[in-house]
């Protein structure tokens, strides 16, 4: 048996796990680490130009793969730079293991060279954490945190490393644990037969019925379960936005994302519903608007594997607590055609196909392409669509932007759609597409980002080039924090306070080729498509597309503020309410 | 009021996690106590908290998700006995301790300590009684207070312990 130091353990330990790519960044308290990391070649180590940008590609990695992204980073600045991809990891339940590099046991509490309580730090925003106080105690220590990450609902775990916890002069016998015991801590299973044959029977009388899908379906891999059911009530599903792709967008019985910025049809049938079965969605404030005035005449049954999340916001008539995946096909098992109203759920979906007709997304469009000067958002988005077949992995960052890609590009499968829908961070779209381009080497991944955000991780360009990934990145530039400046035109009488750069943006093409890329500007519709096809055939090179868009486009529909679901703007002079 | 019970890993910052539930959501615990059980890996925590009951159920649901926190059980749900312990140091004589000890009831109270002018009594009894007690005394002579907070423990077959370990393999 081979002996180890506390820092080769860590690493083989990873290795162990199957870890092919850690992302990172050294520094002092990491440095024996680092050391490891030079000796083996099982594990690749990425090096970003900055922690939060580590945090994003690892997140990206695992958004795509369903597996845990692994992180590595100093103490000190290295810890708190990572702070926000982990909080982002966190709102969105995305399985990491971050390994933060710590002064030595002796110095901690001192406040010595680049101590930070990284335990306190990220107490809030972790699924768990822990502080190695012995080395030989790493391997487990490391199969624990992979186990918590990714099991239940995911979440990040971080592991804090003490210096002399990586001393390569302590060696002891290594051995990776096969399994662990923990006391307190289970995997979510299936549901009690009872609460299974309450919803099926609420499933089997409801005569206007919304499946209204999230995140959860897509970590929970229940997609086809969603499916079938779907298809047996041939019931409307709606995809919150993390969920999009959880549901195919071009199936007959996908109604289009709903919530803040969701589709007039799917914002309407969640209002109108007499039955929401909400899978693996949690009821976020931005797809109930006010809880008090939530659909109010619906039955409701929450399936979501966090016990936690059921009841938090909204009270439902069955709560099925578990393992999605499980529940559904225990549901699946027992529902009988048969007994489905399938003579009002038709009459139901031709109402919510009557609601498309008069609001949904293409018609509003239809109507601006009639009389625009200037490149729609909209339509950069459609052309990404068809220019990738629809086949492409779309990371995003935060803004109009981001509610466009959600909008217009139509996600037929899961896993494609990458963006940060819970904590809304600005700087996740290039990072994450970097994760995701390191798994998916022959797949078209985009970055559909605006020229606010990108500047946030604009840094990482450099390391791009380094590793040699050909990402797409289309700048929808507006010229302006644009989804701030929507809300000031809505609600600030057009006060643009901070929004603006006072023509101080970069020359995004000569950026790009300054760190050897290519980059493109478009400003004209006639050769957008062109243009945008052009970029996506490169596909060893990173193409930075600069597109001019609309500066005055606002995202609809928006739901009010304090309203029902179903009071919405659908455009800037039309509202429902 | 809610009175919770917890058994909890007996680990640094096991209880930082759990406190943090509350702080993060800006609700107050109104008494917190813990200590070590006979397993010395295990803690046990037990807190009072003044909020709504939804509030509580929630936070009831927030806590089992913890890792480190093994089980936990909403003593104002089941049948329970509860009580406090206090220790108050008085400026006064021993003569005037025994005095006030005999007219506490239905708290019970013991003198445990006296040096120079001052008398520290052991109080134990429901926290209202605990209350009450400390409330009549003249204000001029009190000079300190601790109290242990509420503590508690389901009657008869309502077990606060450990399920053995759960191995899992992956
Ligand atoms: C890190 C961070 N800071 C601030 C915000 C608030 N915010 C949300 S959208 C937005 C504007 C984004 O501008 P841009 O990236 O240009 O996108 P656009 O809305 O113009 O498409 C801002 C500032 C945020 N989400 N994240
Ligand atoms: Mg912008």
């Amino acid at each position: 048996m081979k002996k180890e130091s506390g820092g080769s353990a860590l690493i083989r330990a990873l290795a162990d796990e199957n870890v092919d790519l850690l992302f990172g960044y050294p520094g002092g308290a990491a440095l024996h680490i680092y050391d490891a990391i030079y000796q083996q070649d099982k594990v690749q180590h990425i090096l970003v130009r900055h922690e939060q940008a580590a945090v994003h590609a690892a997140d990206g990695y695992a958004r795509a793969t369903g597996k845990v992204g692994t992180v590595l980073v100093t103490s000190g600045p290295g810890a708190t730079n990572a702070i926000t991809g982990i909080a982002t990891a966190y709102m969105d339940s995305i399985p990491l293991v971050v390994i933060s590099g710590q002064v030595a046991s002796h110095l901690i509490g001192t406040d010595a060279f680049q101590e930070t309580d990284m335990m306190g730090i990220s107490r809030p925003i972790v699924k768990h954490s822990f502080l190695i106080q012995s080395p030989e105690e790493i391997p487990e220590v490391v199969k624990k945190a992979f186990i918590i990450a990714k099991t239940g609902k995911p979440g990040p775990v971080v592991i804090d490393v003490p210096k002399d916890m990586t001393d390569p002069n302590h060696l002891f016998d290594y051995q990776y644990p096969k399994d662990i015991k923990m006391r307190s801590y289970s995997a979510p299973s299936e549901e009690e037969e009872s609460n299974v044959d309450e919803a099926v029977s609420l499933l089997e009388k409801a005569k206007k019925p919304v499946l209204y899908a999230g995140g959860g379906i897509i970590q929970g891999n229940a997609s086809e379960e969603l499916k079938k059911l779907a298809k047996i009530m041939n019931a409307p599903v709606t995809n919150t936005l993390m969920g999009l792709g959880a549901f195919p967008a071009t199936h007959e019985n996908f109604i289009g994302m709903l919530g803040m910025h969701g589709t007039y049809e799917a914002n309407m049938a969640m209002h109108e519903a007499d039955l929401i079965f909400a899978l693996g969605s949690r009821f976020d404030d931005r797809t109930t608007n006010n809880p008090k005035k939530y659909s109010l005449n619906a039955k409701k049954i929450h399936l979501d594997c966090d016990y936690g999340s059921i009841e938090k916001i909204i009270n439902v008539d069955v709560s099925l607590n578990g393992d999605a995946k499980k529940i559904l096909n225990q549901i699946l098992n027992k529902i009988d055609p048969k007994n489905i109203d399938k003579a009002s759920i038709d009459l139901w979906n031709n109402e919510i196909l009557n609601w498309r007709e008069t609001h949904g997304l293409n018609h509003d469009l239809l109507d601006k392409k009639f009389h625009q000067k200037q490149i729609l958002p909209q339509q950069v988005i459609q052309s990404l669509y068809k220019s990738t077949n629809g086949k492409a992995f779309i990371t995003s960052d935060v803004g109009q932007h981001q509610m466009f890609a959600a909008q217009y590009y139509k996600f037929d499968e899961p896993r494609k759609w990458i963006n940060s829908g819970g904590l809304g961070t600005m700087g996740f779209g290039l990072p994450s597409a970097m994760g995701v381009k390191f798994a998916f080497p022959d797949e078209d991944v985009v970055c559909v980002t605006g020229e606010g955000s990108i500047q946030m991780c604009i840094q990482e360009l450099s390391t791009c080039m380094q590793y040699g990934l050909p990402v797409k990145i289309i700048n929808l530039n507006n010229r302006a924090l644009g989804m701030v400046k929507q809300w000031q035109d809505m609600q600030y009488g057009g006060r643009y306070s901070s929004i603006l750069y006072e023509d101080s943006l970069p020359d995004f093409v000569k950026l790009a080729e300054s760190y050897g890329h290519v980059g493109m500007k478009v400003e004209d519709i006639s050769e957008l498509e062109e243009r945008m096809d052009e970029c996506i055939s490169m596909k060893d090179k990173l193409v930075f597309m600069d597109v001019y868009v609309d500066p005055d486009e606002h995202v609809y529909p928006m739901l009010e503020a304090g309203g029902n679901m179903s009071e919405m703007r659908v455009s800037k002079t039309k509202k429902t309410f | 009021m809610s009175h919770i019970s917890i058994l909890m890993e007996n680990q640094p910052g096991a209880l930082s996690r759990v406190v943090g539930l509350f702080s993060q959501r800006g609700y107050n615990i109104d008494s917190l106590s813990v200590a070590p059980t006979n397993d010395s890996s295990l803690s046990r925590l037990t807190m009072v908290v003044k909020e709504e009951e939804s509030i509580i159920s929630q936070i009831l649901k927030q806590l089992n998700k913890v890792i480190d926190v093994v089980e936990v059980q909403n003593l104002s749900d089941i049948e329970s006995v509860s009580l406090e312990i206090a220790i108050v140091k008085l400026k006064i004589t021993e003569k005037e301790a025994k005095k006030i000890i005999e007219s506490a009831f239905p708290v019970v109270g013991e003198i445990i300590n006296h040096k120079d002018a001052f008398v520290m009594i052991k109080l134990i009894g429901s926290n209202h009684e605990v209350d009450d007690f400390l409330l009549s005394l003249n204000k001029q002579k009190f000079l300190e207070v601790t109290r242990s907070g509420l503590l508690g423990m389901g009657t008869g077959e309502n077990f606060l312990i450990s399920e053995s370990e759960t191995t899992i393999e992956y």
